[in-house]
């Protein structure tokens, strides 16, 4: 049992108006769960009283919550609910989900990145619905007559077992909606949960399998337009001049001009990335129509110059460098190559590394490198937008709703608090949504032509105009003693344009002579987060180095991990150690008890992996076999740490599809570029792994413990990537440096 | 522009639009039928899958042109209320992440079993291969595929 304050969150608590049907822009049936399920008894209720802004209750019994963060697939919508409806103690099935809109005076953090929805909103959502319960608590010892602390609730019921009195929450709704908020409130002991760590569906998937509108994309209102952009061909040039006599004169094309996404006074944030900034617009009634106006627009384009940036990157003031010039994929590798040749910037370093590697038995040297990535989401970048001189209505899909209201706000001249943001549901985010520009184009093309219109990507559009993973490449050493003891560690690595070093995570504190050192290149090509930034490649490479080492030093690569934990755990080398040395072994052991380790069958090629990463640890193991001399996954065992898990089904879901991500994009995905040109700009030529190609079987194994729940969207996504290097040398006897494993002529399947 | 007779879903549409138009921007534009899903607009993706006369198609690259009197049945109109095979199967596992390609996976999946009642892993590898799911629910649609087949065979 938690006593907590409820001053953390309070403004949350503040009963609002707006939130109780009237003014919701997309309307209940938009935004709701498709509650009523057949398993439930209650209508609609008549009258609906707000409790606090997460939660309203009707009169009889039925209950809303809101779910205040994006939803990207990561499957918060049903559990972030969950919580609440957990410590107010609701009968799920009972309970309507409805997406929250942006609203920052009622809800803290409505992002979905770094894989911390859960775990950031824990505490306001336990609270939430804690301090719901109390409130209807409150009301029925007020009625009843009988102190408020002999009241007990459980399943959407209020009783007193010493007057016998008892009521549905329902019941008690209008008197609690007028209780005054309390200053703290009573958490549920985590033994006492019934919601929380059991299975429940997602509350959006009876509208999936029918086909409801949901998504950004689907979004449709009278009298709305459609608009599509045109961007430059390459990074590195941009907008001269347009002839758009043609476009403008083709069917349903109401009109063709010139946007600026950003005034040039206004100083970007990270989220305000993109390279093409002058755009074409073509709007008409149609999509078709208007895709096909694009085809007929005759632009002119120039080199673009060189440019530095003063942007905002999440706090730090920073000069950020693009380059003029067409750059070039080979071009990049080289650079990257060179740059490994020579000392980088030293980040970290333990004991005397130089030393080290000098007296050392046995010194193992690799390089491992990664292409730029497109994020691919399968419903392309959209918004709508309805723009007037006195406010903006916004809906469509972003991860971050709230720095991007900053960014059209001040693009559009108008208050903050005049522009509103609907989230819908994202077909896909992995970091690409956190980057809005859409958003401020559509509310752009909206001001202009002074009509609601809804602006659509094409796959093509949003291939070539992305934000990708960035392109990275390191260099590992290890030193081995004659006993085969490994006695230093080195890493220098870097990347176009960022490095993907974590200087402070595992190995380092297990090593007695480490060095991790750094570089970065600049590019004008666009980059950003992609699912565990940086992480998404370190990992794989990390992990296939340590499987090496292991090797040559003789010893079996999980035993050889825990070796070096068990170190870290008991005489850390240095004290900044970004891990817990304890539950990494956690996850080895787990993965390795669950998969059998070293009772291999014959024929299986096995790997294995293991990382920290977004709060949590994953360890994994993966078979492979040979079929006609390509590699097939048959199996992976995969074990997680991620404190308490709220809804286990969908957990092993979303661990499930970090596997298939990792393996997808480790062995067939990449992004090339050629004079400035991505050479892949659909399914046709960017190769994404499909169905023949996933493993036969998953198993995900949850290490059971009361610790406070961490991230899941991210963590099982970087390590997959060692695991299949790893069984890939099992495999064929090879050792597989560069992604993407199989190289960009394996087949395409249309 | 021209006059299009079309049968959606057992029902007979007449719209006025450009005959080269891809029947996925028909449903979605002209008839607000937006469960079919745009992805790629080249037929590699599977987002777009419809049954024309119970066969999957991509419908991205289709002109509505092309259909005359044959019948679409759209994901809208593949059962009256969740209850088809593949759509109680898709519930019961709970196979979506983002649910954007799903729509497609369904049609694809549910016209495999037409077809082939007792697909074996590799008759779904064969015929799903076209169907991309970004988020990575593959292991999953199998397993719906297999209890669908049940359900439809019971």
């Amino acid at each position: 049992m938690t006593i907590v304050k409820t001053t953390f969150g309070r403004r949350s608590f503040i009963r609002s108006t707006t939130l109780a049907g009237g003014g919701m822009m997309l309307g209940f049936s938009w935004l709701a769960s498709c509650k009523p399920t057949p398993e439930q008894v209650l209508n609609m209720p008549k009258e609906w009283f707000n409790i606090n802004a997460y939660l309203k209750i009707g009169e009889n019994g039925l209950i809303t919550i809101m779910s205040p963060n994006p939803e990207i697939g990561q499957n918060v919508k049903t559990s972030m609910p969950m919580i609440v409806a957990e410590e107010l103690d609701a009968d799920w099935k009972n309970v309507i989900v409805e997406q929250a809109p942006l609203n920052t005076d009622l809800f803290t953090r409505q992002l979905a990145g770094g894989s911390q929805s859960i775990r950031q909103g824990w505490e306001s959502l336990r609270m939430a619905g804690a301090s719901a319960r109390q409130m209807l608590k409150e009301a029925a010892a007020q009625q009843w007559q009988v102190p408020v602390e002999e009241i007990t609730t459980d399943n959407g019921m209020l009783s007193h077992q010493g007057s016998g009195n008892s009521a549905g929450f329902g019941e008690m709704a209008s008197a609690a909606s007028k209780i005054p908020v309390p200053e703290e409130v009573t958490l549920k002991s985590l033994k006492d949960f019934k919601i929380i760590r059991t299975s429940r569906k997602n509350v959006d998937g009876p509208k999936i399998v029918t086909g409801q509108p949901l998504y950004g994309l689907d979004y449709h209102r009278e009298g709305m337009l459609i608009a599509m952009i045109a961007h430059p061909p390459a990074f590195g040039m941009k907008l001269k001049t347009v002839d758009d006599s043609v476009a403008k004169s083709m069917p349903g094309i109401k009109d063709v001009f010139t946007i600026k996404t950003f005034n040039d006074d206004y100083k970007r944030s990270a989220f305000d990335n993109s390279a093409f900034t002058d755009l074409v617009v073509v709007v008409g009634n149609t999509t078709w129509e208007a895709m096909n106006a694009k085809k007929a627009l005759k632009i002119e384009w120039e080199m673009a110059p060189d440019i530095h940036l003063d942007m905002d990157l999440f706090g730090r003031q920073m000069s950020v460098h693009f380059p003029a010039g067409l750059e070039n994929t080979d071009t990049h590798k080289a650079q990257m190559a060179e740059l490994n040749k020579k000392p980088g910037k030293t980040v970290r370093k333990d004991g005397d590394p130089i030393k080290a590697f000098k007296n050392a038995s046995k010194i193992i040297e690799r390089s491992y490198s990664c292409p730029f990535l497109a994020h691919n989401c399968m419903e392309p970048m959209n918004f709508f937008a309805d723009v007037t001189e006195d406010k903006a209505e916004l809906a469509g899909p972003v991860q971050t709703p709230e720095f991007m209201e900053k960014s059209a706000a001040e693009r559009l001249g108008l208050p903050l608090e005049k522009v509103d943001i609907q989230m819908t549901r994202m077909g896909g985010g992995f970091g690409r949504r956190l980057y809005g520009h859409f958003l401020t184009e559509a509310a752009v093309i909206s001001q202009k032509i002074k009509a609601p219109v809804k602006l659509v990507y094409t796959r093509e559009d949003d291939m070539t105009h992305g934000t990708y993973r960035p392109a990275y490449n390191a260099l590992y050493r290890a030193a081995l003693d004659e006993n085969n003891n490994l006695v230093a560690f080195h890493v220098r690595t870097g990347g176009i344009p960022e490095s993907p070093l974590s200087a402070n995570r595992f190995p380092a504190g297990a090593v007695d002579h480490y060095l991790a050192e750094d570089w970065t290149i600049d590019s004008n090509i666009t980059t950003g987060a992609f699912r565990a930034p940086r992480s998404n490649f370190i990992a794989g490479a990390e992990q296939s180095f340590l499987d090496e080492v292991a090797e040559e030093a003789g010893k079996d690569p999980i035993e050889f991990r825990l070796e070096l934990l068990a170190r870290a755990k008991s005489n850390p080398v240095g004290e900044r150690n970004d891990y817990e040395a304890e539950r990494y072994a956690g996850v080895l052991e787990l993965v390795k008890e669950k998969s059998n380790w070293g009772k291999e069958q014959a024929n299986l090629s096995r790997g294995v992996s293991a990382y920290f990463c977004h709060n949590s640890y994953v360890a994994q193991v993966l078979d492979m076999v040979m079929v006609n001399g390509a590699p097939v996954v048959e199996k992976v065992y995969c074990a997680i740490d991620c404190g308490i898990v709220v809804n286990p089904d969908a957990a092993t879901n979303l661990a499930e599809g970090g596997v298939v991500d990792g393996i997808g994009h480790a062995m067939y995905s990449e992004l090339t570029i050629k004079d400035g040109v991505p050479e892949q700009n659909n399914f046709d030529k960017y190769k994404l792994i499909r169905h023949s190609e996933a493993p036969k079987s998953i198993e995900v194994h949850f290490v059971k413990n009361d610790v406070d729940p961490t991230g899941l969207g991210e963590p099982p996504f970087p390590p997959i990537m060692g695991a299949v290097a790893n069984a890939l040398y099992k495999a064929t006897g090879k050792r597989f440096y560069d992604q993407p494993f199989m190289g960009s002529s394996s087949k395409v399947l249309g | 522009m021209a006059l299009i007779n079309l049968n959606v879903n057992g029902k007979s549409q007449q719209i006025d639009v450009d005959p080269t138009t891809p029947v996925l921007w028909v449903l979605r534009d002209h008839l607000q039928l937006v469960g079919t899903k745009y992805g790629c607009g080249i037929a590699q993706c599977g987002a777009c899958t419809i049954h024309i006369n119970g066969v999957a198609t991509r419908s991205c690259t289709l002109p509505v042109s092309a259909v005359g009197n044959q019948e679409i049945t759209t994901i809208e109109g593949l059962s009256e209320s969740a209850d088809h095979p593949v759509q109680k199967a898709w519930l019961e596992h709970d196979v979506y992440q983002c649910g954007y390609c799903q729509a497609g996976q369904i049609m694809q999946a549910s016209a495999l079993l037409n077809n082939n009642p007792n697909p074996s892993d590799e008759d779904i590898d064969a015929v799903m291969d076209g169907n991309i799911c970004r988020c990575g629910t593959y292991t999953r649609i199998k397993k719906a595929i297999k209890t669908a087949a049940n359900l439809k065979n019971a």
